[in-house]
């Protein structure tokens, strides 16, 4: 299979535009929206500190971002199964359909994170802070999670054609990159503990995206306290800025794997 | 027109399409007939590429047809079950698939023609099935393309729309156009249609005028003539 660049066509920005704006208009992008929009104020204005307010997020960002990106994802990769089947019959490339309604989805998911937390940062005073790095940064993550795990989900969704069984998958995907994942991890840095395990916690790192945020944003805030193992791991390795280029690299190819693996099953998918 | 040659699709265990070749002469109005799960709409979702043969070849138009899409814009195609996304009006629908498609339309003639200027602001979700079996129809038709496929054309439409929908039908093929259509309603076949392809497990089991049908089977009558097929095989 010959591994073409992915190039974004004017049809593919068409349908992302329909899949966009269909989304906007649903409720349940207001509610994520909003969601964001309260916590953002709530965390700023009880605690009073940018710098806490931004590890707070940080913890629920890495958590919810992705189960909201892979449950949306699935939902309206089943949802728009119609609205496909027309597009399908139309004079359109199929990875134009699919890459369009994908960044439509994940367009509109980071939309409600960046506003939702964006507003009440911007006015509490973000721009005239210190913190507007370590914020910009945690958004950036924030997107990149949307992306990765809206990805994720289509690729369930295209490979499963029974609902349930893809929902199922999907949700189970995210508990084990945001719960079991960790706790493995953890259970084998105590069971080998006489081994070194400097280069199996940066694999078992790299290997999760969630990990790998959590870890990239923790080198950005520079508070050792919270690294942990991994984290200093990774900082004795790399340096901070190393680690964090590299770390970021390696959240793009998080994204770019599943996008280009996204456009492969749909072109070889019957409807 | 159409060239197929040795078609073959098969759904998990499930065989639908054997050996299949076909091959439609350009200008007219094809019925393309057959048992439920006879693979009707998979040859047609074959012709369209949406679904991907395992074995066998499609042409449309002189040109083979894997891993293009191009060819699209010179097929009209009527899905079977008319489910639009809900969130939008019948309106932003016309205008999305004529932004989708870049092609003169005539859209305001069909529109009429129908009686739809009531909906036109309301949201697809709301649509009765015949009223969204006609924006179905509409966002078809709307287009000039040499080849028109029709799936089920007739589904929940009163008899005011599908007298319409015979003229429109003829209209076209007036034009030149190549025209298939698959029903299950018998006289509206034999009303329209020039020419028969009968589908049965999987593979063309005739193809010919009515009259050929009517003389190969030994009926006077046209469904009786269909039904013959279908009984005589069943015994066979």
């Amino acid at each position: 299979m010959p591994l073409r660049p992915l190039q974004p066509t004017i049809p593919m920005l068409k349908i992302l535009k329909y899949s966009f704006y269909d989304l906007i208009r649903s409720r349940w992008s207001y509610v994520y929206f909003l969601f964001y929009l309260l916590l953002g104020f709530v965390l700023l204005f009880l605690n009073n500190d940018l710098s806490k307010a931004v590890i707070t997020l940080m913890n629920v960002i890495i958590v919810l971002v992705p189960l909201i990106g892979t449950i949306f994802g699935v939902m309206y990769f089943y949802n728009s199964k119609e609205f496909t089947e027309l597009l399908l019959a139309q004079p359109l490339k199929r990875s134009s359909i699919f890459l369009g309604q994908y960044f439509g989805v994940a367009g509109s998911l980071t939309l409600s994170l960046v506003l939702g937390l964006g507003i009440p940062f911007v006015l509490y005073g973000l721009f005239r802070s210190e913190a507007i790095w370590d914020f910009s940064l945690l958004l950036v993550t924030g997107a990149f999670l949307t992306l990765i795990f809206t990805a994720l989900a289509f690729n369930i969704a295209l490979a499963n054609e029974n609902k349930i069984k893809g929902f199922g998958y999907a949700v189970l995907l995210w508990l084990f990159l945001a719960v079991v994942y960790d706790g493995l991890f953890l259970m084998s840095l105590i069971m080998f503990e006489e081994y070194p395990l400097d280069s199996f916690s940066l694999v078992a790192t790299m290997f999760n995206p969630i990990d790998l945020s959590r870890t990239l944003i923790l080198l950005k805030l520079d508070i050792s306290a919270l690294l942990g193992y991994t984290g200093a791991v990774f900082k004795q390795f790399f340096g901070t800025s190393r680690g964090f280029v590299i770390s970021l690299l390696m959240l793009v190819l998080w994204t770019a794997i599943p996008i280009w693996r996204l456009s492969y099953l749909a072109k070889r998918k019957d409807f | 027109m159409i060239k197929i040659e040795n078609l073959h699709k098969k759904f998990g265990k499930n065989q639908v399409l054997s050996k299949l070749d076909l091959s439609i002469e350009n200008g007219g109005i094809f019925a393309i007939l057959g048992p439920n799960g006879s693979g009707k709409t998979t040859l047609i979702k074959a012709m369209l590429g949406m679904v991907l043969p395992d074995k066998g070849s499609i042409a449309v138009m002189g040109l083979p047809i894997k891993n293009k899409w191009k060819y699209r814009q010179e097929i009209e195609y009527l899905p079977q079950i008319a489910n639009f996304p809900g969130n939008l009006k019948v309106k932003e629908l016309i205008r999305m698939i004529k932004d989708l498609r870049q092609r003169p339309s005539e859209e305001q003639k069909l529109i009429a023609l129908f009686g739809l200027e009531p909906f036109l602001d309301k949201k697809l979700a709301n649509l009765s099935g015949g009223t969204k079996q006609k924006v179905n129809l509409v966002l078809t038709l709307m287009f000039d393309c040499p080849l028109i496929i029709l799936d089920e054309p007739t589904n929940g439409l009163d008899p005011a729309s599908v007298i319409q929908l015979k003229k429109l039908i003829q209209q076209e093929k007036v034009k030149g156009k190549t025209i298939l259509i698959t029903s299950h309603i018998m006289q509206f076949v034999e009303e329209v249609a020039d020419e028969i392809v009968y589908l049965l497990e999987g593979n063309i089991y005739f193809k010919g005028s009515l009259e050929a049908l009517k003389t190969k089977t030994q009926q006077h009558n046209f469904e009786h003539a269909i039904a013959a097929i279908a009984t005589h095989n069943t015994n066979a």
